[in-house]
């Protein structure tokens, strides 16, 4: 079957009086498919998510999901989409089950579901809790039940692990991915961790100041079939000059901002390894220490943009 | 499932919203008891005569010098008839006189001997209010005529002291106290209380709600589903008119045992004209609340509604007292309104007939309200 796309955006600019947050954004996300907005905080993630959700109407440009534009379909669109905001606070006094009964009632969904997303999501022994007394990652725990409560066609999750630690991460991570093996739902997710990318989309689109920089699988992003590796050194002997480019190798050194660590890309690992070491040897440069690891989508990131994304 | 009304939303909201109400500890003390301990309190204060202590100042003049210190008007009043006292460090006084009387409580006066300087300082600070003083052995009295409270105290000396001669209240049976229901300072009290509360809980509990949901980001999680925004105002209402209701009730059974209060007008027509008032605050308070996300601009945007009604209604003292021009603005306040048409219900007898006008106004300006409010309402 021809796969067809549940999410159409279109040439979309936004901007916020004198910020410009999303510069003509083109995307299209087809079904069953887990989507990464990766990118820094003020990449303009979030106004895209938000204008896909029909909360923030773009300037300029066309978004289409499943087909239908947001005006005149808000109905239909609320019931199969399944949303989570950045920091969301629900009602303070309400027990989970009560909460998620809420949101239930809004679709004219029964109890049992309630249930179910408990089960869902592992909050069997908060049930009776308060929203007020749920640790972080519960708390988002409940917002991710919150927005499976329909069962949505297409979910939408704003920084969904934002601020947690790595086993609450973790266990938002396990709930998406038995999600994905059991349905057909459709997700884009933000994040500003690339692992959170890797491990849990099957597409990743990088974006930048309101730009879309790059995009495809991790296997493409990364070129994992080349011999490409990224070296990284600590130097014995104190400083090292800063990013430079070595006349006759092939490959670049970028010193890190303590000024004693620095990495370098090397394309063709097998060959350029001896070549690294001579350059090194020749700067009489003796090191501590050196980790040979594979390219990741944040070296890619500073390629493309010479900063981090955490930074 | 009707698009307009969809009742499993609108019940899963009240049940909601009622819910995070009730369980909020702080609800049970300010919404029910401390309206009762302020009735009680004002109640008891203002029912009850207690005795008066009325401070006066004799002025040491060169009169007391000339003459024998039992003749003339005042110092023949105060050696004659009035009890002496040696100052000490709690009772500074020189003299006392009471004037007994069970229906009014008893005036009790107290007479210090001080110069002119010192009774100035007194009289400033408002210790006293009256000053004494003798002139070729006639009584002279000093004091603000603009002050009521001094006037009663001048009156009263005056009937003592007389022509020379002691006279106290002639008969008791010519002061009638008015103790019938309806014309006691409770009754008066208790309806304003009513109202207030009514304006109080509708502006605090509904903008506040609003703004804090909206600063929550939980409105624009709530208008990202199917739930109809109509819905979320008229539970949030809904649910604090109950409120509102509970809490009156409550105040107004306590009233009913601990003062006997009667409503003597239309029930129905009370319970019409709290539901008007309750429509009211209702529709003002979504207005104030529709742009902000700042609690602390929707603090002072309350406070800017609430509190000159607070002062200009007359929930605790009359506002006939205010400037005579200003009393048909105040007259068309919402809160003087509701707490006029509250009290001549339980007061004065009055029905529909009364009432309508201000129960049709005080709808007009909550639906009004609340339609402007929607109109730039912001959900996120």
């Amino acid at each position: 079957m021809q796969t067809e796309n549940v999410i159409e955006v279109k040439n979309v600019w936004k901007s916020f009086k004198a910020v410009q947050a999303v510069k003509g954004v083109d995307l299209s996300i087809p079904r069953g498919q887990f989507v990464a907005l990766l990118g820094p905080n003020g990449a303009g993630k979030t106004t895209l998510v938000e204008m896909i959700e029909g909360i923030q109407k773009p300037d300029k440009g066309e978004i289409t999901i499943m087909g239908k534009k947001w005006k005149g379909n808000e109905d239909e669109l609320h019931r199969i989409l399944g949303i989570s905001l950045q920091e969301t606070r629900f009602i303070d006094k309400l027990r989970v089950s009560e909460t998620l009964q809420l949101f239930a009632g809004f679709f004219n969904i029964g109890k049992e579901r309630v249930n179910e997303i408990i089960d869902i999501v592992g909050l069997e022994d908060k049930r009776k809790s308060y929203v007020v007394n749920l640790s972080g990652g519960q708390r988002q725990r409940l917002a991710l039940g919150i927005s499976l409560i329909n069962s949505p066609a297409i979910l939408l999750l704003d920084e969904p692990t934002t601020g947690l630690d790595p086993n609450a991460r973790r266990e938002i991570w396990e709930i998406l991915q038995k999600l994905k093996e059991k349905s057909e739902t459709s997700m884009i997710l933000t994040t500003h961790y690339m692992e959170e990318a890797e491990n849990l989309c099957d597409y990743i689109i990088i974006m930048d100041q309101g730009k879309i920089l790059r995009e495809g699988t991790r296997h493409q992003l990364l070129e994992e079939d080349s011999n490409e590796k990224v070296i990284e050194f600590t130097s014995e002997n104190g400083i090292l000059p800063e990013d430079i480019h070595v006349t006759g190798f092939p490959f670049t050194i970028h010193r890190e901002s303590s000024g004693e660590k620095g990495y370098v890309t090397l394309e063709n690992f097998e060959n350029d390894l001896p070549a690294f070491m001579t350059y090194l040897k020749s700067k009489n440069i003796s090191l501590k220490h050196m980790e040979c690891r594979r390219k990741t989508l944040d070296d890619l990131f500073v390629s493309l943009t010479g900063r981090k994304i955490n930074e | 499932m009707n698009r307009w009304f969809r009742f499993n939303q609108l019940w899963q909201l009240i049940s909601a919203l009622f819910l995070e109400i009730i369980r909020e500890p702080g609800v049970l003390f300010w919404g029910i008891l401390f309206p009762i301990l302020m009735s009680l309190g004002l109640g008891i204060a203002f029912t009850k005569k207690a005795d008066v202590l009325r401070k006066v100042a004799v002025v040491n003049s060169v009169d007391r010098l000339k003459t024998d210190n039992d003749t003339g008007i005042i110092w023949g009043f105060l050696n004659k008839k009035c009890e002496k006292n040696i100052p000490n460090d709690r009772d500074t006084y020189n003299w006392k006189y009471v004037i007994k009387d069970e229906k009014l409580g008893n005036s009790i006066f107290l007479f210090y001997d001080i110069n002119w300087d010192e009774s100035m300082k007194l009289l400033k600070r408002g210790t006293i209010n009256v000053l004494l003083m003798q002139k070729e052995g006639a009584a002279e009295y000093h004091f603000d005529p603009m002050n009521p409270d001094a006037q009663l105290t001048y009156l009263k000396l005056r009937s003592i002291l007389g022509v020379g001669e002691v006279k106290t209240v002639v008969s008791n049976a010519e002061i009638k106290p008015l103790t019938v229901a309806g014309t006691r300072y409770i009754d008066f009290l208790v309806p304003g209380l009513i109202a207030m509360g009514v304006m109080m809980s509708s502006m605090w509990g509904i903008s506040y709600g609003i703004i804090e949901k909206r600063s929550k980001k939980l409105l624009r999680r709530l208008v990202a589903t199917p739930m109809k925004k109509s819905h979320f105002l008229i539970a949030l209402i809904t649910v604090r008119i109950t409120m509102n209701f509970l809490e009156s009730m409550v105040l107004f059974i306590f009233a009913l045992f601990a003062f006997k209060m009667t409503i003597q007008g239309d029930i129905t027509a009370l319970i019409v004209m709290f539901l008007a008032g309750n429509i009211a605050f209702a529709g003002i308070a979504v207005f104030v609340s529709s742009n902000t996300s700042n609690t602390e601009v929707g603090n002072g945007l309350i406070n800017f509604v609430v509190f000159p009604m607070m002062v200009l209604s007359g929930i605790f003292f009359s506002y006939q007292n205010f400037p005579d021009w200003s009393i048909p603005v105040i007259r068309k306040l919402p809160l003087t309104m509701l707490t006029d048409g509250i009290r001549s219900i339980f007061n004065e007898g009055a029905g529909y007939h009364e009432v309508i006008i201000p129960i049709l106004i005080l709808t007009a300006t909550g639906v009004i309200f609340f339609s402007a409010g929607l109109k730039i309402f912001k959900w996120h």
